[in-house]
């Protein structure tokens, strides 16, 4: 018999480690020493680092600001969407690329939904490496790649981490949707070939997105599914959101495009109640 | 001694054969080992298409498994379409037709709000066909993932410039995939009518599938 056999001291032992502080953990409330000026610090609503391997999972109002940053340039945000009043809404990489006639994601691009609406736009992006093609890992291709690929393992896989994160908001499999990749890219050659563009790259890049619908992103940290390397290789992955204004009629990101602009009417519209 | 072009090249004996009249669904369930036949009758008629597990639903095409695990974005002969589990669910045995899509998803009424404008809202789309076969076996709108599109060209220019653009089909053409699993596969055969998928004319394709 140990000690920790007495219930008094196995809470004095959980207690004792109060206040520990690692790299990947959210800090709450938040605080955050670099937020854009123009922020209040009372607008922060999210500051978490998702660790190598690890996933988040939040809701975020209309008109909130994420921002992720690589913080050692190794981080690969794979990021599904959903409305959060109506989970059957969510990302569609296909009208994404399709609507905007466009294959490759950066600053201004929309995050379209599969009814015709803006789930969230990309307001800046330092990056410019980022993916709407691959997808994320799943259990077999962790599983060739690394020897195994569970949750419950060394090196999880991305879709079982989206399944988690999705889980925590009461969705199932069948919710998880393709997703997007952010940091880690793909460029499409002419006759099809995709060519990942995996880095590392330098440290802090950034990618700042706005809500434009009431959202849950549910985000996973794990290699890109087409990372060359046999070793599993990610690092943390830092978010900070603040709440921010409802995208305003004149916003030059609304008002790129005829087909962003029809997206945004058709948000305005679901929101008119 | 048959003179049915259509059933050129095929092995094995015909357990369905069946004509899908333009702009309608189409859902067929398909055993592991037999093959299904599409037969572009009258050209460029784009036929978007699912596929579930038949034994967990839960377990569909995966698009993005698809073309990360052959590393390109196109499906051509030879293609494994995997499931979201990374599973093969079907294989492109043969196909007469260069390659197809698998990244431009399917019309919808909304989407075409944005693509073409509010006067296309009232009309008939592939996302209304599916949900239309969907439903019938108790699936719906969150079993609707990125679909291939057979007979459908969407190039990807240096720049990242994507568009459905003139097909590569002709009358006669055929795709055909092999069941690694039973499957549930479940088409729209397309009827867009404000972009090159359908040459602007929605038109029937036939289904054969053989055992």
């Amino acid at each position: 018999m140990t000690v920790l056999a007495d219930p008094m001291a196995a809470r004095e032992h959980a207690r004792a480690m109060a206040g520990t502080i690692v790299e990947a953990m959210p800090c709450l409330p938040p605080e955050a020493s670099d937020l854009p000026a123009g922020v209040a610090a009372e607008d922060l609503v999210w500051e978490e680092t998702v660790a190598p391997g690890g996933y988040a999972a939040r809701r975020l109002a209309r008109g909130s600001r994420l921002r992720l940053i690589d913080l050692q340039g190794d981080a690969c945000a794979s990021l599904l969407i959903y409305n959060a009043e109506m989970p059957t809404e969510r990302l569609n990489v296909a009208d994404t690329v399709k609507v905007q006639w466009n294959a490759y994601l950066g600053a201004g691009k929309l995050l379209l939904s599969d009814m015709g609406r803006v789930l969230m736009s990309i307001l800046e992006d330092d990056a410019g490496t980022h993916d709407a093609f691959c997808g994320t890992s799943n259990a077999r291709t962790n599983a060739a790649k690394y020897g195994e690929g569970r949750n419950s393992g060394p090196f999880p896989n991305g879709r079982d981490r989206l399944l988690l994160g999705s889980a925590k908001h009461g969705l199932q499999r069948r919710d998880v949707h393709p997703c997007i990749n952010l940091f880690k890219g793909t460029r499409i050659e002419a006759d099809g070939t995709i060519t990942p563009l995996i880095g590392p790259f330098e440290p802090e890049r950034k990618v700042v997105l706005r809500a434009e619908m009431e959202v849950i992103v549910v985000i996973a940290n794990c290699p890109h599914v087409l990372d060359p390397r046999d070793q599993w290789s990610v690092t943390p992955l830092r978010l900070t959101a603040w709440r921010g204004a409802v995208t305003p009629e004149d916003d030059p990101i609304r008002n790129a495009t005829p087909e962003g602009q029809r997206a945004f009417l058709n948000v305005e519209d679901y929101f008119r109640r | 001694m048959t003179t049915d072009p259509g059933l050129e090249g095929l092995a094995g004996i015909v357990v369905h054969d069946e004509i899908v009249p333009a702009r309608a669904p189409w859902l067929h369930h398909v055993a592991a080992g037999q093959t299904l036949r599409i037969v572009d009758l009258e050209g460029n008629q784009a036929v978007d298409f699912l596929v579930y597990s038949a034994a967990d639903d839960a377990e569909r095409y995966s698009a993005q498994d698809t073309v990360a695990a052959q590393g390109n974005l196109f499906l051509r002969t030879g293609s494994v379409l995997l499931s979201n589990e990374g599973r093969p669910m079907m294989t492109i045995v043969a196909t007469s037709v260069d390659y197809h899509d698998t990244i431009g998803g399917a019309c919808s009424c909304e989407s075409n709000t944005l693509r073409y404008g509010h006067h296309t809202k009232s009309q008939h789309a592939c996302v209304d066909n599916f949900l239309e076969a969907n439903l019938r076996e108790g699936r719906g709108k969150r079993d609707m993932v990125s679909n291939i599109n057979f007979f459908m060209n969407v190039p990807v220019e240096k720049d990242g410039t994507l568009g459905i653009v003139d097909g590569i089909s002709a009358p006669g053409l055929t795709v055909d995939l092999r069941a690694e699993m039973d499957v549930i596969v479940v088409v729209s055969n397309c009827p867009q009518i404000n972009n090159p998928c359908n040459a602007f004319n929605p038109t029937p394709v036939r289904m054969i599938v053989t055992a």
